[in-house]
């Protein structure tokens, strides 16, 4: 970076952070119209909230996603970042459509809870566009602190108050860890900025920058809850009201995933090898210990936790595997990921009795009696989550497996297709309860429209994927491959993908 | 004077101290949630030294920056994890680590 562009500051090139802008802005008008209209509002400002969040889309896909660096290389826009900010934004969407009919029922209904998640969502934003570590660390920081208030939110309610105190915690801990890890790169290397971060270590490798590396991986790891540093997941998600595990288990880990694409293939590339070890070996504790530790679990919602560990697990395969392939199926495996997940949320808010939400496996019992569509609904889904092949959840293993076949991780792709058959039987176990123990009480039968769409959305995509999934994998190749070019003094694909014999 | 010649490895070295002193802190507290929000304070504040030790050491600003910005998200944090704190003792009227503890396995 020369000097004329350290100076230059012109509003026109602040287009690539329109969407961002826009957010932020629309949350604080938002936030006065709360204050001033108090806890009544909060419909109001839900429907407000999913609005922004379209037009933001909007502004998103109208931008030219070539790749462009502003604001002194703070801030990126190519087309991985357009493409996975548009997974963030529907992810955003259909949590809190999701959540407006819960938040009443659940008398948590206050105007802050759509804001707080229109934040985190900026935050997100922000860090699959950093390019520089400040950039990464606030975007990080912006995510968390809205997320950390959210799971707290339901104030009178323990195990509410003890989640977000978890989260709060192991939180503070990681992003310590990963300033650690920054303030030795800022030292070794001598900058913060992802280019020049990338061309210093290409040909300057100390044990510091090594170090920092580490740390930094570790504070990441622990926002996608990869095993080492998985163990909030299972606590927060059954802790936190079920509309906020929903937005857990939807969209933060996507953002995340993405920054630690970015941070492993641009600033980091020229210490493949160095990291590879480390995604290897977290990728394959994920899937283990995901399939393992879902066979006990009677809460469904603390089952939910450990199947994302296990799918963070298969999505670190196609990190592991590298290359533009690679990425290409961690893309599509994410953006599956997310419909399945908004779904079976979808149907997890709907398990009411009397007034009061329940969430044990056993309350299923007998739902095809009770509630045929829901059963058959999450019957679906269930065999998506579990890899049964007509269904979408089948070609998103199938991609990441293909991937890492094809870069030679044998061991990865054989232990994940074991522990994804492992897995299969939480997944199988809901729908034998389901269909074939005897009935329990009946649901509350009111679902709101808003639910019945995004649940309805989700399972006509994962049933007609295999009609057409070419522009789905299209978008994400042309994402995916975007990261490595431009990039030759770096990485190419080649180099990269000879590193990780 | 040769020994009180205070150089960059003397920075770093005090730095680590305090950052393992944090984490341990927070790892082999059994007592009180407070303590575990002063040992993340004192993490933050380790990487601060880093970042101004370096700063200096290399001539570059960034570092400095860079730890303005810590201070102040750490001012936030500390707000909402306090708050999160305060929420906690009204369920539960105690803020004993041992007492974070209804949701196992």
């Amino acid at each position: 970076m020369n000097n004329e562009a350290m100076t230059s500051f012109d509003f026109s090139s602040l287009g690539a952070i329109l969407p961002e802008l826009f957010l932020a802005v629309a949350g604080l008008v938002l936030l006065v119209a709360g204050v001033l209209r108090g806890d009544k509002s909060t419909n109001f400002i839900g429907g407000a909230v999913i609005w922004c969040l379209g037009i933001a889309a909007f502004i998103l896909i109208g931008l030219e996603w070539d790749r462009v660096s502003i604001l002194n290389g703070m801030f990126v826009m190519d087309p991985f970042a357009g493409f996975m900010k548009v997974l963030v934004i529907g992810g955003l969407i259909a949590s809190v459509a999701l959540s407006m009919q819960y938040l009443h029922q659940d008398y948590i209904a206050r105007f802050e809870y759509p804001i707080l998640v229109l934040f985190s969502g900026i935050g997100m934003m922000l860090m699959i566009s950093a390019h520089d570590m400040l950039a990464l660390y606030v975007g990080l920081e912006l995510q968390s602190l809205a997320l950390y208030v959210l799971a707290s939110i339901r104030r009178d309610h323990i195990k509410s108050a003890e989640s977000g105190m978890k989260y709060f915690v192991l939180g503070a801990i990681s992003s310590g860890i990963l300033l650690f890890g920054i303030s030795l790169l800022y030292g070794y290397a001598g900058t913060t900025n992802f280019a020049i971060l990338g061309d210093t270590l290409s040909h300057n490798m100390s044990l510091g920058v090594i170090i920092g590396l580490v740390f930094v991986l570790a504070g990441v790891a622990f926002k996608i809850s990869a095993v080492p540093f998985h163990m909030w997941t299972p606590d927060v998600y059954e802790g936190a009201p079920a509309s906020v595990t929903a937005l857990f288990a939807i969209v933060p880990k996507v953002a995340a995933m993405a920054l630690l694409i970015r941070l492993l293939f641009e600033p980091f590339a020229a210490l493949q090898s160095e990291w590879f070890q480390i995604i290897w070996f977290i990728a394959l504790a994920s899937m283990v210990l995901g399939a393992f530790a879902g066979l006990a679990q009677n809460n469904i919602k603390r089952l939910m936790a450990y199947s994302s560990i296990g799918n963070m697990g298969y999505a670190l395969i196609g990190v592991a595997a590298s290359g533009a392939m690679g990425i290409t199926a961690v893309i599509v495996y994410l953006a599956i990921y997310m419909a399945m997940t908004a779904g079976v949320f979808g149907v997890i808010l709907c398990m009411r009795r009397d007034g009061n939400a329940v969430e044990n496996i056993d309350d299923l019992a007998g739902l095809s009696k009770n509630a045929p569509k829901l059963a058959y609904i999450l019957a679906i889904l269930m065999f998506s989550m579990a890899g049964i092949p007509p269904l979408a959840g089948f070609f998103g293993k199938f991609l990441i497996f293909q991937s890492a076949v094809e870069s030679g991780l044998y061991t990865l792709a054989i232990l994940g297709i074991i522990s994804s058959v492992v897995a299969a039987y939480y997944y199988l176990r809901i729908i034998k309860v389901m269909f074939f123990d005897e009935p329990a009480d009946k649901f509350d039968a009111e679902i709101s429209l808003s639910r019945k769409l995004v649940i309805g959305l989700s399972v006509i995509g994962v049933i007609f994927f295999i009609v057409n999934p070419s522009p789905l994998i299209d978008q994400s190749r042309i994402a995916a491959s975007s990261l490595f070019s431009g990039l030759d003094d770096v990485a190419t694909p080649d180099t990269a993908e000879n590193n990780t014999q | 004077m040769e020994f009180f010649d205070i150089g960059l490895s003397h920075y770093l070295t005090l730095a680590a101290m305090l950052f393992t002193l944090g984490v341990f802190g927070i790892f082999l507290n059994r007592k009180n949630v407070i303590i575990i929000l002063m040992c993340i304070e004192l993490m933050l504040l380790a990487v601060n030294i880093n970042f101004v030790a370096f700063s200096a050491h290399l001539g570059d600003l960034t570092g400095q920056v860079f730890t303005l910005f810590i201070l102040t998200v750490a001012a936030a944090e500390a707000a909402i994890g306090l708050a999160i704190l305060v929420v906690f003792f009204r369920n539960k009227g105690s803020i004993a680590v041992e007492d974070i503890s209804s949701m196992k396995g």
